[in-house]
């Protein structure tokens, strides 16, 4: 057993170093047959990061999005089989590259991919109609609780990272940016995953009723207006599959 | 205890999933990686959900690490079960490989020495697997690069004590047979001729990629080419020798239109037809 250990702790060095594990044998040019493994870790690892993080490949090249993508799989291996969850730690690695630094908006670029991801795979709910989030909001008093959509994301950028995701997607055309903060709207339609632009109150808001406050609370410091501003955006896009009464 | 039908199947891809919906139903199952349907929800349940009303389904998983050294991920494991529970597929399986190491997922099937110890480590993990599951598993082939000096038994009578010691079946796939002889200068007729092809639950057939080195050819099992010729023939020869098997037509990278494999299982089709005819004459 312990021998079956060391043989693999030995072939997991292999594939970091490049160097033949000792035992591990083959019909001539052992180097080169034993560089098929240590390329399928590579290249399979760097692949599901493109495939995870496509705008932002878009954006810095094939290039360097490859060799940026190498040095992360070096030392953030997958902790699990699941590939799909594999670079969630990317835009924070990102943001500590030094090569990257000339985008400085990159990173959010990568938190809005991160956060599609997982809203694609998030749990199914069905959401409440408009009417019947209406009527519950007739029958209670104030102090209500809305428990949203489980793909509901919120991201919040000193960037205007929201306009740059969209001039890159497949089909866009590039358009003037104004430099500012932007904030999007995350969450799952179907197939598709949009990215709407919010304000900074309404990212406040969705952010505080993501993390269980009641609905007086989460509005607790904006105007009553603009309050209803971000309840009539979830109601648009039947985000809100709860209302609590307490 | 379920199993595939005797007919021919494709690796599902999620591009796929419109053209197949229009397509009448010429497939016997499809199969799918167990990893890619482990998110709570979203579209990848919803068309796996929509696809198990009219196909048979077989589960393949890729990261159980099986040969592994370490112990078996219980939080896989578990998840394995939970879509075991969901889908009722007619068959799970996963490969005689390790993918693990010191918490990390190295997304490669990569080889182990053939000794006691580590029959002993695999039948023990496939134990689990069986009783996690409460359902038998198919053990698939690997294809190989490397060999290892410390191997005192050959793979084919690794995967007969393997088959009786847990009673386990196995998935053959053959283009791993060819890939893994060529490497290896071996016979892949000598090593079918000693395969425990009464365990045979399914077979797969994919394509590879080769090179020519000044060592000799190198041939890598890549997925993303049609299925060579030699294997069609290493293919129709086992089938002739066993009757027809489930059989699924692999493409995972560069993935064609989806005609183009349901050609390629028109083919294994014929093949499993003509065995048909063979046994009823």
């Amino acid at each position: 057993m312990h021998a079956h250990r060391d043989t693999q702790a030995a072939f997991r060095n292999g594939l970091k170093t490049g160097a033949v594990p000792p035992g591990v044998t083959a019909v001539g040019d052992v180097a080169r047959r034993f560089s098929v493994y240590r390329n399928t870790v590579a290249h399979s690892l760097t692949d599901a990061l493109c495939q995870r993080f496509p705008t932002v490949l878009r954006l810095v090249g094939d290039a360097f999005f490859k060799a940026t993508a190498g040095v992360f799989v070096a030392d953030n291996p997958p902790r699990s089989a699941i590939l799909h969850d594999y670079g969630a730690a990317f835009p924070e690695f990102l943001s500590g590259f030094p090569p990257a630094a000339t985008l400085p908006y990159l990173p959010d670029i990568a938190r809005i991919e991160v956060l599609r991801g997982q809203a694609y795979h998030a749990a199914d709910a069905l959401p409440m109609t408009a009417q019947s989030v209406s009527d519950a909001f007739a029958a209670g008093p104030e102090e209500r609780g809305l428990t949203l959509h489980p793909s509901v994301r919120v991201i919040t950028s000193d960037h205007p990272v929201v306009a740059i995701w969209a001039m890159n997607q497949p089909g866009a055309r590039p358009r003037p940016v104004t430099p500012e903060p932007q904030a999007a709207l995350i969450f799952r339609l179907g197939e598709n995953i949009p990215v709407v632009s919010i304000t900074a109150d309404t990212a406040r808001i969705v952010t505080r009723l993501l993390a269980g406050e009641r609905l007086g609370t989460a509005c607790s410091d904006v105007p009553p207006q603009i309050a209803s501003v971000a309840i009539e955006l979830l109601i648009q896009h039947e985000l809100i599959i709860q209302v609590t009464q307490t | 205890m379920t199993q595939l039908p005797e007919t021919t199947g494709i690796g599902f891809k999620r591009t796929h999933f419109d053209a197949l919906r229009q397509t009448p139903n010429r497939l016997g199952f499809i199969e799918v990686h167990a990893e890619n349907y482990m998110g709570d929800g979203g579209p990848p349940h919803a068309q796996l959900t929509a696809l198990r009303e009219e196909y048979a389904l077989s589960v393949h998983g890729v990261g159980l690490s099986i040969g592994g050294a370490e112990p078996l991920d219980r939080e896989h494991l578990n998840r394995l079960k939970q879509l075991c529970n969901r889908y009722a597929p007619d068959s799970f399986s996963e490969h005689l490989a390790w993918s693990s190491h010191g918490g990390a997922f190295l997304n490669d099937l990569l080889p182990l020495p053939y000794d006691a110890t580590t029959l002993t480590v695999v039948c023990d993990h496939i134990d689990q697997v069986q009783d996690t599951l409460g359902r038998r598993m198919l053990l698939e082939n690997p294809s190989t690069y490397v060999t290892f000096e410390t191997s005192t038994l050959a793979e084919t009578d690794f995967l007969t004590q393997i088959t009786a010691r847990t009673g386990c079946g196995l998935l053959l796939d053959i283009n791993n047979v060819f890939v893994s002889c060529t490497n290896h200068r071996t016979d892949p007729r000598a090593y079918l001729a000693d395969f425990p092809l009464h365990a045979v639950g399914e077979i797969h057939l994919g394509g590879h990629d080769a090179e020519d080195l000044p060592s000799g050819p190198l041939l890598i099992d890549a997925h993303g080419s049609p299925v060579a010729d030699p294997v069609w023939t290493l293919y129709a020869e086992t089938i002739m020798r066993i009757g027809p098997r489930a059989t699924l037509i692999e493409w995972d990278t560069d993935v064609p239109a989806l005609s183009v494999l349901l050609d390629e299982a028109d083919r294994a089709d014929a093949i499993l037809e003509g065995a048909r005819h063979a046994r009823a004459s």
